[in-house]
Parts: C-alpha cells; sequence; structure tokens
C-alpha cells in the first residue's frame, strides 16, 4: 500500500459544549430527573459530551409542547409558509455542512469523505426535496385533503445519525405534524445541533423537540398515549416490541428494520466493477448500513477469480481515524457493537466457514475491526442468518440463476438486494424475483430523497423518501 | 300430484378450489342450515392452499387479473337472485357487483398511479413499482354482509395477494355462495379461501402464522380481540388493517388505502452510460 502523509480534517470548526440539555418547545432545558450520560469518541473514547438523559415527565413536557405547537402553530400554517421554514433548514445546512460533518464524525466514528460526501449532502437534499411538497399535498395521489396526524414519536439509530434525523423529521415536517425525535444514545450530539439549526431558521417552539437517552427513553416516547404517529429506524427485534406496544391504539406505525441482503454476482458480471460494488456494499459505514451487502452469492465458475480481485482490493482499504480524508473504514460505533461484531465473526470461524482479513494495523485505543470475508459459508450459519451489522461479508456460491434468487430470499428479512450481470433481461428477471424493497443493479448502496426506501418482510413497512414517504405522515 | 322435495345445499368452507367440510366435523346452525365450523387445522390448511396460489396469481399479467375480477362481476350478476333469496337486499347486490368491476380495472392501473419513475441527482434509472405482499388473512365484516365481504376480498386480490377469509360468523350463507361464484369466475385456486366459524377461533391462528404477511381487521368489532392479533401479527410484522369503525360506510368510494397497506413497492437503481 503506498504510504500516504496524514491528511486530518480539522476538529475547530466544531464547537462541543462540555453539556447539553433536552431541545423541547425550542429551548434547551434541563432533565426534570437530572439524569445523564456521556457521548464518546468511538475512535479514541474521549468523552465528547455530557448529554441530558430524558425521563416519562420530560416525554410528557415533550410531547405537550408538540400538541400545543401542532394545535395553534404549524397544524393551522398554510403549506407554502411551512415550505419555507424547511427550505430554510435546508440551506443552513448545507451552510454549516462542514461543520455537522467533523461533528458527526466525531461522534459516530464514520469516515469524514462518507460524512463530508454522503451524508450531509444526503441531509440537505431530504430537507430541500420534501420542503417542495409542503404546499403540495393535495397533488401527491392520497386523495383531495390529506391531513397531517399530529404528533409524530420519532426513534433513530446511530448508523446515520443526522441523515436519519432528516428522513424523520423532513416528511413529517412538510405534511404539517410535529415532531418529537429521540436520537440514539451513542450518537445524539448531530440531533442536538440540528436543535440549534432549528432556533436559528426561527422555527417556531415546539415544532421540533430532541429528547437524548437510551431505551427507556424511546419506550416511554412510542408508549405515549398522546402521539399519533410511531416511526422507528432501528433493530427487528425493537421494532417488533414497538409493533407490540401500538396494538390496538390508533397510532400509525413505519418501521425500518434490519437487513441480511444478497449481492449477487453472475458469471458475465464486470468483475472489476462488481468487487467496487462488494467492497461499498459492505464496508461502507464500517458495514453499519441495515441495506448492507452481507450476503455475497457469487455464480460458482467465476467465485475464484471474484475472490482474488476481492481480496486484493481489500488490502488496499485504509482503517484508522475517521477524521483522517484518506480513511476507507473507520471506528466501530460502540463497544456493544464490537464485542456483536466479534461473537458473529467467531461463531462463523466456529461454525466451519474460513476467515480472511488483510493485514491491517489497528489503533490501540478506540473499537476497531478489520475488514473481514468469509468463504465456504452455508445458509446454516448463523453469519449468513444474522444481521452482524459491521464489515464482515459472508460469500456462498451458487450455479444457476434460479438457485441465486432461491437463496436470496432465504431469509426472514427483505430491504435490499444487489445483482451483478452485463444481461439487462436476466437484471429484470431477477429483480423481479427478489423480495426486497431496494434492488441495486450494477450498483450498491445509493440513496436519494426522491427514491423511496423500506423493506419486505421483517424488515419492517412503510417507505421513507420519495412521494410514498408522505404516506407515513398522512390521514390516508 | 305431490309438491316436489327440494334438494337443500350442503355448506361447506372454500379451501385450495375445493369445498370441504371442516377437517372437526363440527357444524353451527345459521337461517336453518348447517355451516362447517372451521378449526385451528382449517386454517392453516387455508394458508398452505393460498400460499401456494402466490406465484401463479401474483405472476399474472395485471390485464388478466383485471379480466378475471371483472369475470367474477359477470357471475355474480347472473346469481343475483340466490344472494337477495339469503336475505341480501338487491341494491346492496347490484353495489357488490359494481365493486368488482371497480377493482378489476385498478388491476392494470394502480402500478402506475402508485408506482413511477423518481428524478434521483445522479446518471441513474430508478423505478418504483408495486408489488403484493403475499397471503393476506382477511377479517370480514358482519354487516352488510355480501357488499362488505366483497370490498376487502376484492382490494386484497386485485393486486396478486392471496386471502384466507373469515367470513362472519352470522352472515356465513352469503360467503359460503360467494365462493360458489370464484370458483366458476376462471380464479385460480387458492387465490380466495374461505372459512366460515368461529373468529376467536379462527382469526388467532392467522394472526399468528408464521406464513402470514398481513392482516386484515375489518371485521373485528370486538377491540380487546383486535389488539390481541395485531399484537400476534407483529411477531412477524405483518402488515395490519385496523378495524372498521361501526358506523363505515360500504356504499362511499372505497379509495385506494386498501389496496396499497396490501402491497410492498420496490425499487430498482441502474446506473446510466455507454
Amino acid at each position: 500500500m503506498f504510504e500516504y502523509a496524514p491528511a486530518p480534517e480539522s476538529r475547530s470548526v466544531v464547537d462541543i459544549k462540555p453539556s447539553y440539555g433536552l431541545f423541547i418547545n425550542g429551548e434547551f432545558v434541563d432533565p426534570t430527573d437530572g439524569g445523564s450520560f456521556k457521548s464518546i469518541n468511538p475512535a479514541s473514547e474521549e468523552v465528547l459530551a455530557e448529554v441530558a438523559e430524558a425521563g416519562a415527565g420530560d416525554v410528557e413536557r415533550a410531547v405537550a409542547a408538540a400538541r400545543e405547537a401542532y394545535d395553534k402553530v404549524w397544524g393551522p400554517m398554510p403549506g407554502r409558509d411551512r415550505a419555507k421554514y424547511l427550505f430554510r433548514i435546508a440551506r443552513i445546512i448545507q451552510e454549516r455542512s462542514r461543520e455537522l460533518a467533523v461533528l458527526e464524525s466525531l461522534d459516530n466514528g464514520k469516515p469524514i469523505k462518507e460524512s463530508r460526501d454522503v451524508d450531509l449532502p444526503l441531509v440537505a437534499a431530504h430537507f430541500f426535496y420534501y420542503a417542495g411538497w409542503a404546499d403540495k399535498l393535495e397533488h401527491a395521489g392520497f386523495g383531495a385533503n390529506p391531513r397531517p396526524l399530529g404528533v409524530a414519536a420519532q426513534v433513530i439509530p446511530w448508523n446515520f445519525p443526522l441523515l436519519m434525523l432528516a428522513w424523520k423529521i423532513a416528511p413529517a415536517l412538510a405534511a404539517g405534524n410535529t415532531v418529537v425525535l429521540k436520537p440514539a444514545e451513542t450518537t445524539p450530539l448531530t440531533a442536538l445541533l440540528f436543535a440549534e439549526i432549528c432556533q436559528q431558521a426561527d422555527l417556531p417552539a415546539g415544532v421540533v423537540n430532541i429528547v437524548t437517552g437510551a431505551g427507556d427513553t424511546g419506550r416511554a416516547l412510542v408508549e405515549h398515549p398522546g402521539v399519533d404517529k410511531v416511526a422507528f429506524t432501528g433493530s427487528t427485534e425493537v421494532g417488533r416490541a414497538i409493533a407490540r406496544s401500538v396494538a390496538g391504539t390508533r397510532k400509525k406505525l413505519t418501521l425500518e428494520l434490519g437487513g441480511k441482503a444478497a449481492n449477487i454476482v453472475y458469471d458475465d458480471a464486470p468483475i472489476d466493477q462488481a468487487v467496487e460494488g462488494i467492497v461499498n456494499g459492505i464496508f461502507f459505514n464500517q458495514g453499519h448500513v441495515c441495506c448492507a451487502g452481507s450476503r455475497l452469492l457469487i455464480q460458482e465458475n467465476v467465485a475464484d477469480r471474484v475472490l482474488e480481485s476481492l481480496k486484493r482490493r481489500m488490502a488496499q482499504l485504509r482503517v484508522g481515524d475517521p477524521l483522517d480524508k484518506n480513511t476507507d473504514i473507520g471506528a466501530i460505533n460502540s463497544a456493544a457493537q464490537l464485542a456483536r461484531i466479534k461473537e458473529l465473526s467467531d461463531a462463523g470461524s466456529a461454525e466451519g466457514a474460513e476467515r480472511w482479513s488483510p493485514p491491517c494495523e489497528l489503533p490501540d485505543r478506540g473499537f476497531w475491526f478489520a475488514p473481514t470475508i468469509f468463504t465456504g459459508v452455508t445458509q446454516a450459519h448463523r453469519i449468513a442468518r444474522e444481521e452482524i451489522f459491521g464489515p464482515v461479508l459472508s460469500v456462498l456460491t451458487f450455479r444457476t440463476p434460479a438457485e441465486a434468487v432461491e437463496k436470496a430470499n432465504n431469509t426472514p428479512y427483505g430491504l435490499s438486494a444487489g445483482i451483478w450481470t452485463d444481461k439487462g433481461s436476466r437484471i429484470l428477471w431477477t429483480a423481479d424475483r427478489l423480495r426486497a424493497g431496494v434492488v441495486w443493479a450494477n450498483t450498491f448502496n445509493k440513496f436519494d430523497p426522491t427514491s423511496p426506501f423500506g423493506g419486505y418482510k421483517e424488515s419492517g413497512y412503510g417507505r421513507e423518501g420519495g412521494r410514498h414517504g408522505l404516506e407515513g405522515y398522512l390521514n390516508v | 300430484m305431490s309438491e316436489r322435495v327440494a334438494v337443500r345445499k350442503t355448506y361447506k368452507l372454500f379451501i385450495g378450489g375445493k369445498f370441504p367440510r371442516s377437517e372437526s366435523g363440527r357444524s353451527y346452525l345459521v337461517q336453518d342450515s348447517n355451516v362447517p365450523l372451521a378449526s385451528r387445522k382449517d386454517a392453516r390448511d387455508a394458508v398452505l392452499a393460498a400460499r401456494a396460489a402466490v406465484k401463479g396469481w401474483a405472476g399474472a399479467t395485471a390485464y388478466n387479473r383485471g379480466q378475471i375480477l371483472y369475470r367474477v362481476a359477470e357471475m355474480l350478476e347472473g346469481r343475483r337472485e340466490q344472494f337477495v333469496a339469503l336475505g341480501v337486499p338487491a341494491d346492496e347486490v347490484d353495489a357488490a357487483i359494481d365493486r368488482w368491476v371497480w377493482y378489476a380495472g385498478w388491476s392494470d392501473k394502480l402500478p402506475q398511479v402508485y408506482g413511477g419513475a423518481n428524478p434521483v441527482a445522479g446518471p441513474y434509472f430508478n423505478l418504483s413499482s408495486p408489488e403484493p405482499t403475499g397471503v393476506v388473512a382477511v377479517v370480514a365484516p358482519e354487516q352488510p354482509a355480501l357488499l362488505g365481504l366483497v370490498s376487502v376480498i376484492a382490494p386484497a386480490i386485485v393486486t396478486g395477494n392471496t386471502v384466507v377469509v373469515a367470513a362472519s360468523p352470522a352472515q356465513p350463507l352469503a360467503a359460503v355462495t360467494l365462493a360458489e361464484v370464484l370458483a366458476t369466475s376462471d380464479l385460480p385456486v387458492g387465490v380466495v379461501n374461505i372459512l366460515t366459524g368461529r373468529i376467536s377461533e379462527t382469526a388467532p391462528t392467522l394472526a399468528a402464522h408464521m406464513d402470514v404477511n398481513a392482516i386484515d381487521l375489518t371485521g373485528v368489532a370486538d377491540a380487546e380481540l383486535a389488539a390481541d392479533l395485531e399484537v400476534k401479527a407483529a411477531q412477524n410484522l405483518k402488515r395490519v388493517l385496523r378495524p372498521a369503525p361501526a358506523d363505515h360506510d360500504w356504499t362511499a368510494d372505497p379509495g385506494v388505502t386498501r389496496m396499497t397497506t396490501l402491497l410492498e413497492t420496490k425499487t430498482v437503481w441502474h446506473p446510466k452510460g455507454v
């Protein structure tokens, strides 16, 4: 590998406060019971800030603030004015994008080149896209007079903290709802900076409320009788619990849950492009991606060639400081996630799959995992069935297109899939048969605010993005 | 001359295109007729039949599905008097026939209305299309007996789903008679399966069944049972249509939500280039 000089992005662009309160009714306030937790930099284990932990009383306050804002301000406001606030937020995000990107990489551990070039542009684009819907809802295809639902309770994960916030808040506000959002406990900081952006945009108080905390805070929020809508992105296990908790209520529910995507490489695929797609599919964002291409299905007659090329490419990946502009793979988000990745990888070895990682020096402090592939994986192996949510790829082979589809669909998940072939009719034949909400053909991990995203089966229900993304926030 | 002794009808279940009795051998009395009391095993058998029918029905062309739903309307028109004799008001039978016609027309239009090209910011072809979710369990409303039943079956199957319907316990005769209509309408076997009997017996089995993709609770009047069924449905994250309000107007324009809730959206990306 070439020796590169360090090229660190300066962290001086972002001013992290020593402590943060909850954002309720337009102001940062202390939690009622005074609880707090620390958010750390997973690349160094350095404490970044102390963050308030919202209890049931704080959730109550936040929901009440959202309700009042819905009844008195945001609900009655004409769509064109809601649109202007959202456009304003989109613009401020663009203006402060470097600050947000650095903070995202610090708090999450993802490489700056991803937070800077993928997350932040998509965040701004998402607000810009939904801003334009706010005064056109009657043309969205849901009837003549679609109405908002009221107060939306939103719980988001730690893998794309600000992007998931945008996916939740932008359509909710465009449709005329107000929100109470809980960011993940390991990555609350960009959501709190977003709260400052809401202030800077003069967004009316109570339209956006941010309550930080862990599972108990999230539970109090989604189970609050005063919310009309629950939107959750996270694990299938928690999604199931939420689906049970809203049973018998009027709350509308959308869930974006786990995945175990198949990435199918046919023997006529352009190998070099496919290898780039495989690498992007599983190592983008350290594999902390619900739609990651974590099961590679290679047609048997090209398996050796693809694997040889894949290993050569993996040896070029740079693992290390998330703020270094040359870094390809950053830090694992938390000690708990690292333990889970290690446990499943060990299970892969124990069950008889063959493990390989390129020579790779990992930093001493922080949470790190070398890019890893397992070959000789069978469908019965845990690493072929369970979501690892880390930079670990399970490789299987197939002989016929029918077998590829059979194996690809042999999972309770159905979020995404990949197809690599030069034959157009084979792409369409395969795409028709894959039970997955997003199918990337000769590409992978592409996202756009206009493009609906969401799963089949136990990957959840409802779509985020595009015209479809409005449906979850309207009474239709 | 003595009066002719009528040939009475034996009312049976409708599973996989056949009319079996309940495997439990039980029945209950409705409108002077013995009607099968479906068991949990009957419900599971019906799911098997519905699952087996998914591939062919979901894979049929939209044009073909539309023609078959229209054929159902034709067959129902021919049997108007049979439903009237069961006590279904004539104008309700007419509305039920018209509803099949309405949904028949949706088969090749919903994918255009509900899907389409997405203008992504990059050199990619990007297309979203709706697809059926798979097997749908349906609890039919008690009233109106025929129009309500048709209004929950047609939106589920027009897009390519297959259904297992728990008919209203108080109104099973219209349901079984509708099955006779469906059986003569070129509808592939297993696309619609109808169970008669107690909702409290069949619905929990369907709600908890891991090979059912969605559940329509429209006809569940008991709020506690509805909540329990929704909890069971969460185990494999079934798509859920919640109970209809008691004052729901079944003659109004049904809208598209009944169809779209039972659909998945698939979005396919491909790069553009030379």
